[in-house]
Parts: C-alpha cells; structure tokens; sequence
C-alpha cells in the first residue's frame, strides 16, 4: 500500500516539481502515471524508492513513513521494492543470470537459493535459455526483461518502472507489458511511468494524470488523455 | 511477500567476506597503473621507515650498553709512589656506589695500545723505550646515575692527574640521537601524505568506474558497509603489498650489514643489535604501517563519494 498526504517537492534550485499531493494504492493495483515531461512523474516515482525526500508532506509504503526511515534503513526499504528503467541498467561486464543475482548478493542470499530464485524469475521472463548471454547479446526487450527479473527477484511487495518501454519497439513493449501484467497477477503492486498511449489505452488499467506537479485526473480503467 | 525489515542490522556472512576480498583484488587489476603508482608511494615510505627504525633501534642499542658499562678512567700522577696509588685505591673504594676497581699498569695499558692498532701498532713500537702512558684505575659505578658523582669526588683526591668517562659521548649520542628523530619523522610524514594521497586517488578511480554498479547496489538494496568493503579490501591489499619489499630489502640489507661489520675487528665498542628479533618487530610495525595507510586512503575518498 502506498500512500501520499500533501506532499510538495521544491529542489534546491527553484524549480517546484510537485505541489501537493494526495494519493492512495492498494496492494496489488496496476497503476499508470501519466504526463507530459517536467510534469513531475520522475520526482514522484524518485520519492518512492527514496532517491529524494519530499519537501513537505508524508509518503507512507505499507504503513510506514519514509520520513521515519534513517539514512542506514533506506537500504532494507529498497529490498521491499523493485525499479526498472528505460535504460535498463544492467552491468555489461556480468551475464544475465550473474546481473540477477546481483540484487541477491549484495543482501547476502545463500548460493543455493540465489540460484533456485534467479531460475525462477528467469523462468516468468522467459528468458532460462539466455541465462549466460552478457547484455550486449541481448535485443532490447530481453534487456529490460532481465532488469525486470532483477527487480523481481526479491519477492517485493512493489515494482516501480520509469518508461519501462521507453526504447522498445511496439511489439517488444507488448511482451513487456505482459510480463509487468503477469507479475501483478501474482500479487505484486505495479506502478509504471508511461508515455505510451497506445498500451495505456488498450490495456485498461488505473490511470493517475499528473499535471504541473499536482494530479490533474485519477480514474479506475482509465485512458491517456481526457477526451478518449 | 516479506514485510518491511526496519532496522535488523544482521552481521556480515563469511562467503560475503569472500565476496568482498575477491572484488576488492579485482579493482587492484583493473586500475593497474594508479595501483602500481600506490604500492610503489608505500614502499618508497615504508624502506624510510624501515631503515629509520633500524638506525634509531640500533642507537638506543647503543646508548643502553654505553650506559651498563660506564666507567671512569682514573689517571694517575706519574710521580706517585705505589704506597701513595694504594692510598688512592682505599681513597676510592671508600666512595659509596663504587662496584669495582680495576688497575691497569702503564706497561699493559701500551700493549694493549699497540695491540688494538694491528699492523700500524709497530710505528709506535718505539714508544715502548719511554712509555708515556699513566697507571690507571678503571673505576666502575653500581649505578651509571652515580657516575657524576664519582667522577667529581675522584678528581679532587692527591695523585690524581686526569679523569676520563663517558660523558662527552653521551652528550654528542642523544644530540645526534634527536636530530636523526626529527629528520625522520619529517620525511616520514612527507611521504606518509603522498602515500595516502596516492591510494585514496587510486580508489577515487575505483569508484567512478564503478559508479554505475554503485548505483545499482544500492537500488537493490545493499547497505553502504557493504557496498564500502571492496574499497576497503583495496585500501588494504594496496598497503601490505608495499610493505612486501620493504621487509625483504630491509631483512636482506641489515643482514648482510650485520655479518659484514661484525667480521671486522676495531669496531669493537659499537655492537650492532642482532637481526633477529629486530627485523621481525620491524616487519611487524612496517605491515601494520602499510595496513593502516592504506585502509585510511580508501576511507578518505569513499567517504567524500558514497555519501548517499
């Protein structure tokens, strides 16, 4: 569950990204948040997973504040949350199955059951056969179906993806969007940046419009623009 | 789905500690010149340590067993009769704190002379006609404190002529002995700062070329200890491998020193400290040296760059 009470965001240089906002997700919603650029869609989703803090206001994820989290907690709330972005973010040097369990390693997993989770979530992106590809062997879809693996791979309760289908083709987007789909049948609370009209319209979803900094629209199955 | 862990900091696992170790010998790898550029800083400072330690234990070595064995050479008149050198002798041995008097003869005082000279002895052979040396009494304190002391009351005694003790070396020692202390520890913190200097550049390039993956950690979820022991270990190997062959050219060198010197006669009063337990107390402190500089470079510039 994600909540927002009146949260405004004012950078050091001026510019106020966002002003005042109230939001409530449950567990389990799909939620796309919608915008033109510089509409605040970055600095909302970057206060999410704490990258930055809110100026005023209270962000609360599964009834704990993130104000209350100290500088050392903020790793052990990241382990409760994936992210995906449009550049994927992979590390070149390592292969698909090593870039997985990465997000393993670095919380100190058992060898055994790294190997047991990262199959398993290779196995939802359908990508098992690749496991010892590096990166760059990889089509742009593939790419951001590992990032999603790796955001996946720690059972969290919410994925945040930021224009997942940013640099993918159509057809590649809808194998995306599948998967993104597929994990939030599982249970899992998805929020995804878009400016994808095309899928946003077609796989109807809650729709969160955000507008200068405050939410312009919020509708259950709702379109991309107002009109349609 | 798992909850939300606050807090519960659980201590780091051993095939962590692998992790770590494996990553940090990697940078070391990959940064290849800045490494090479690092260790050498740590040796070059390490070998002035080394061979500073080496000088001022062997000077301390010194003024210790100059100061068991001082003794007072008491020179007597030439004119003195043997009753009146009996006399002194009482005069002396009445002195509180006096351990032992020995008697050297102007005879076996002018062997040993010519003795101590080897083959240049015989140019003064001749002086064996008329010998021009005094009677001596070798006088020596219980305590080297009383030393003064004695000293003082021995010279106004009859039939005295002259007295000679370790004073004036003494004296020259710890002047020389200071100086050498201050050089050192001068040049040492010069090269301790461009060896610290070095390795926290080294890590700094670490650190950018793995900005990403930094990134990536810490989205994940990894603590900041954590993201931080790689460096940490790099810091760390950086400093004990300098320190490698500091102790070995410090082991060989004193070693070869020690046996080159001790075979020569005439040096006689100057005893160099035996390489063993010197060496060893000095590799110690030269691998803690290296350790800490090199874990206190790494700090410094992961701090001023993880700062998250």
């Amino acid at each position: 569950m994600i909540q927002m009470q009146d949260v405004w965001k004012t950078y050091p240089n001026g510019v106020m990204a966002i002003n005042g906002m109230t939001i409530h997700i449950d567990s389990g919603e799909f939620v796309y948040i919608v915008g033109s650029s510089g509409a605040g869609k970055s600095s909302f989703i970057k206060m999410l997973y704490r990258e930055e803090k809110p100026t005023r206001g209270e962000i609360f994820i599964d009834d704990k504040k993130l104000a209350d989290y100290k500088e050392r907690h903020i790793p052990y709330l990241r382990r409760n949350m994936g992210v995906v972005f449009q550049d994927f973010k992979l590390l070149p040097g390592l292969t698909v199955f090593e870039n997985i369990a990465f997000a393993l390693e670095v919380i100190e997993e058992k060898k055994d059951e790294i190997k047991r989770r990262v199959m398993q979530v290779l196995d939802i992106v359908r990508l098992k056969n690749k496991a010892r590809f590096y990166p760059h062997e990889l089509s742009g879809g593939e790419q951001q179906r590992v990032a999603i693996a790796r955001a996946i791979v720690n059972n969290p309760s919410v994925l945040i993806a930021d224009e997942p289908t940013g640099n993918l083709d159509p057809d590649t987007s809808w194998e995306i969007m599948h998967i993104l789909e597929e994990i939030n049948d599982r249970g899992t609370t998805v929020l995804m940046a878009t400016h994808n009209r095309e899928i946003v319209n077609s796989m109807r979803k809650r729709v969160i419009a955000i507008e200068g900094g405050r939410i312009a629209r919020d509708e259950v199955r709702g379109t991309y623009n107002n009109e349609s | 789905m798992r909850g939300m862990k606050l807090g519960g900091r659980t201590t780091m696992k051993v095939r962590t500690y692998g992790r770590h170790f494996k990553e940090g010998s990697k940078n070391l790898v990959r940064n290849g010149w800045m490494t090479f550029a690092s260790i050498s800083a740590v040796t070059v400072m390490l070998l002035v340590v080394g061979a500073f330690l080496a000088v001022i234990m062997n000077i301390n070595h010194f003024a210790d067993s100059l100061e068991e064995d001082v003794e007072i050479r008491v020179f007597i008149d030439r004119d003195a009769e043997t009753s009146e050198q009996d006399n002194l002798e009482e005069n002396i041995d009445t002195l509180s704190g006096v351990d032992t008097i020995d008697y050297i003869p102007r005879d076996e005082g002018l062997e040993d002379f010519i003795d101590s000279l080897g083959d240049e002895g015989d140019y003064f052979e001749s002086l064996r006609e008329e010998n021009p040396l005094n009677d001596v009494f070798v006088v020596n304190a219980e305590n080297p404190e009383q030393t003064d002391r004695l000293a003082a009351d021995i010279e106004g005694m009859d039939h005295v002529e002259n007295l000679e003790y370790g004073q004036d070396i003494f004296e020259q020692l710890f002047s020389a002995t200071d100086f050498i202390r201050i050089a050192g520890i001068v040049l040492i913190a010069g090269l301790l700062f461009t060896a610290i200097f070095l390795i926290a550049n080294t890590i700094k390039l670490t650190i950018i070329a793995r900005k990403t993956e930094i990134g990536i950690m810490k989205l994940v979820g990894a603590t900041n200890s954590f993201i931080r022991w790689p460096f940490f270990i790099e810091g760390l190997l950086l400093g004990i491998l300098g320190s490698i062959l500091p102790i070995a050219a410090l082991t060989y060198g004193y070693d070869q020193l020690y046996h080159a010197i001790g075979e020569r006669t005439g040096l006689d009063f100057f005893e160099f400290l035996p390489p063993y337990p010197m060496l060893l107390q000095i590799s110690v402190l030269l691998v803690v040296t290296g350790a800490v500089v090199g874990v206190w470079g790494s700090l410094m510039s992961v701090r001023k760059f993880l700062k998250v």
